[in-house]
């Protein structure tokens, strides 16, 4: 293998793994004020196909991610509510939205199958940065999504563990009984992480339809979803983390994408599994070393209420 | 100022064990009739051709029995795990990996008489189904690996594991180029009821409903399910051994959903092919969420999400899509789990100052 190609295999790496980083980094603010959102494949179908539909329709894709955005944020909407307010199985509930959301997804994007799209995003080249040997090529002739995506995994980190704001959400996840009894109010801490969660997983499931596709298939996110919720863990529940998890992934998804086009002997079949087994495989490995769910959120998945204090 | 606040029930209601169900379908197709409506799709006409689909002659019926089958089945299974609170949504990998191992014997071994040939077919998809499920049992049981994700992704494993077979070395010469095994010898053809495409598999869902019943109800087994379900901390006081009893669940559950899998190829099919689920392994999800995890309530809610799959293959014909009937489903349990509350509480009004 050549410099040149391990670099654009690098480059295809981030590029794969972006769409995995914003869903990941949704679903890490939601589990960190202790909400679980399973419903992380069906809130990126949702933002796909609205991001998708927005910039048909408009031509612009700006307006599809925004378009995007409002669709996940809603479909987080619902799990916030039957959650929070409603105490809902978190499991049951995410379970609920994934089939949900592959449903409206595929419904609203019958008659766009197929459908080309004028204006996705494209790679920008950042001047003076770009021109770097080997980094510049993986890291500054990306999309802006690319770009956005490290912003707010990075904003996020900072948000977590460098702010008033930060403390607040982490003692929700942690103690919400605590955090109540010093005046946080839990559940608007939880609503705003859990939508904001499905912000980000609408972004995600944009960057799959206008920008990494460009197109719009049923079903096109094929388990990235998951394998963000599994992400969260392997990140140990810090988005810095969770930017080298979504370019490991990235980096097996775009490697397999080279062997098979590159005919290397081995089925097909198989190294469609990769990103599967490897998804398994990095859970055991980090809940073993681990000993268990140790980071987790301590309240998450737990209902609050007062009255049971 | 009125304000309401929830109280604790003492105990769950009866009827609002009934009423919540029935009443969380009823939201969920009034949902499904605003959102067709807005659409500009006629609502009542679309009910109307998913009812005919269902149930609007004998073969229409015949079919729904046909595809509540495997959701009975894989709810009971389902039903299990849930009870315990191991959250198993690895059905469609497990049952793939059953229909693999039954089209292996009958393939291999079709020879044999339908009398040896059948069970140990069974026998092998309950196999190679348990094992399937038992891999994140046994990592959650020791290592306490968060079991959702690995049979989530046991399923992208499971599928792509089938397809190399239906691609590669179990392709028909004969198939015209189709992802299709050849077609089993009769011997390996499940028996059907009467001149319908309705097969013994549903006195097989029939009599395990009544067995869970049982084993749930009147044995020690049933009763330790229930107990580390509720609290894993007063099971172990109590002596019940849990890590044994996940990974005896996660093995029951999934060997179900293999025998699931055995009976579709061997009953419906008769061959092994791609999409033989079209994702009865999340729709019995809801069934058995819907049911309340009841063996009886089960098998009902099974044929209610049979005749819905049916009624929804039924539209395609007029150019409206399936996934119709996805968007009902999820809307079904979000009904279901917003009205649970009410089950578990009751809104009481209380005077703001007065607290």
């Amino acid at each position: 293998m050549t410099l040149g190609a391990i670099v654009a295999l690098l480059a295809a790496t981030v590029v794969a793994g972006t769409a995995i980083l914003f869903a990941a980094v949704g679903e890490l603010l939601a589990e960190r004020s202790g909400i679980m959102n399973l419903g992380v494949e069906g809130m990126m179908l949702v933002g796909a196909v609205m991001g998708f539909i927005f910039t048909v329709l408009t031509g612009n894709h700006w307006y599809g991610l925004m378009a995007a955005m409002a669709g996940g944020g809603m479909m987080a909407a619902i799990h916030a509510f039957l959650t929070i307010t409603l105490r809902a199985n978190q499991v049951v509930c995410g379970l609920a939205l994934t089939i949900f959301g592959t449903g409206v997804s595929g419904f609203l994007g019958k008659s766009y199958q197929g459908t080309p799209i004028t204006d996705p995003f494209r790679a920008v080249s950042i001047p003076v940065l770009a021109d770097i040997p080997v980094l510049g090529p993986i890291f500054f002739k990306q999309d802006v999504l690319v770009y956005i995506s490290i912003i707010i995994a990075a904003l996020l980190w900072l948000l977590l563990f460098r702010s008033r704001w930060g403390l607040s959400i982490r003692a929700v996840g942690q103690n919400p009984a605590a955090a109540d009894a010093v005046g946080i109010s839990v559940s608007r801490v939880r609503y705003f992480c859990t939508i904001m969660g499905g912000v980000l997983a609408g972004m995600g499931g944009a960057y799959l339809s206008l920008a990494y596709a460009p197109s719009w298939q049923e079903n096109m996110t094929s388990g990235r979803g998951w394998i963000a919720v599994a992400l969260v863990i392997f990140a140990l529940w810090n988005p810095i983390r969770a930017i080298l998890g979504s370019y490991l992934f990235g980096g097996v998804e775009a490697l397999t994408f080279r062997m098979q086009t590159a005919g290397v002997d081995i089925s097909t079949f198989y190294l469609a599994m990769m990103p599967y087994l490897l998804t398994i495989f990095v859970l055991v490995l980090v809940t073993i070393r681990r000993r268990s769910e140790a980071g987790a959120p301590a309240a998450l998945t737990v209902p609050y209420h007062r009255e049971e204090r | 100022m009125m304000r309401y606040k929830l109280i604790k029930r003492e105990t769950d209601s009866l009827a609002s064990r009934i009423i919540v169900p029935v009443l969380s379908v009823l939201m969920a197709l009034l949902f499904g009739w605003i959102f067709l409506w807005l659409y500009g799709i006629n609502p009542a006409e679309t009910y109307l051709r998913m009812w005919q689909g269902a149930f609007g002659n004998s073969y229409a019926v015949s079919e729904t029995l046909v595809k509540a089958i495997p959701l009975m089945l894989l709810g009971l299974g389902l039903s299990l795990a849930f009870r315990m609170k191991i959250w198993n949504i690895g059905a469609e990998g497990q049952l793939y990996m059953g229909a693999f191992a039954a089209s292996g014997i009958a393939l291999f071994y079709g020879h044999l008489p339908a009398l040896i040939l059948l069970p140990v077919m069974a026998a092998a998809a309950f196999i190679v189904g348990g094992f399937w499920g038992l891999i994140p049992g046994s990592l959650r049981a020791y290592w306490g690996v968060n079991e959702t994700i690995i049979t989530l992704m046991l399923n992208y494993v499971a599928i792509s594991f089938v397809d190399s077979f239906i691609f590669g070395p179990w392709k028909d010469p004969a198939s015209l180029g189709f992802p299709l095994s050849p077609r089993f010898s009769p011997q390996a053809y499940l028996p059907t009821i009467g001149d319908s495409r309705v097969h013994i598999g549903l006195l097989v869902a029939l009599l395990l409903a009544v067995l869970f019943y049982f084993l749930l109800n009147y044995t020690r087994w049933g009763y330790e399910v229930k107990v580390v379900g509720e609290s894993p901390a007063s099971a172990r006081y109590a002596g019940i051994n849990v890590k044994r009893n996940i990974m005896l669940v996660m093995l029951i559950s999934g060997g179900i959903a293999g025998l699931a899998g055995m009976i579709e190829v061997s009953g419906i099919t008769h061959r092994l092919q791609q999409g033989i689920s079209p994702g009865y392994g999340f729709t019995a999800i809801i069934v058995a969420w819907l049911a309340r995890l009841h063996p009886f309530a089960i098998i009902l809610v099974a044929i209610l999400f049979g005749a819905l799959l049916v009624g929804g293959f039924g539209l395609q014909i007029f150019g409206l899509p399936f996934s119709i009937v996805l968007m009902l489903q999820g809307a079904v349990l979000f009904f279901l789990l917003g009205g649970e509350i009410f089950t578990k509480y009751r809104l009481q009004r209380v005077r703001k100052e007065g607290q």
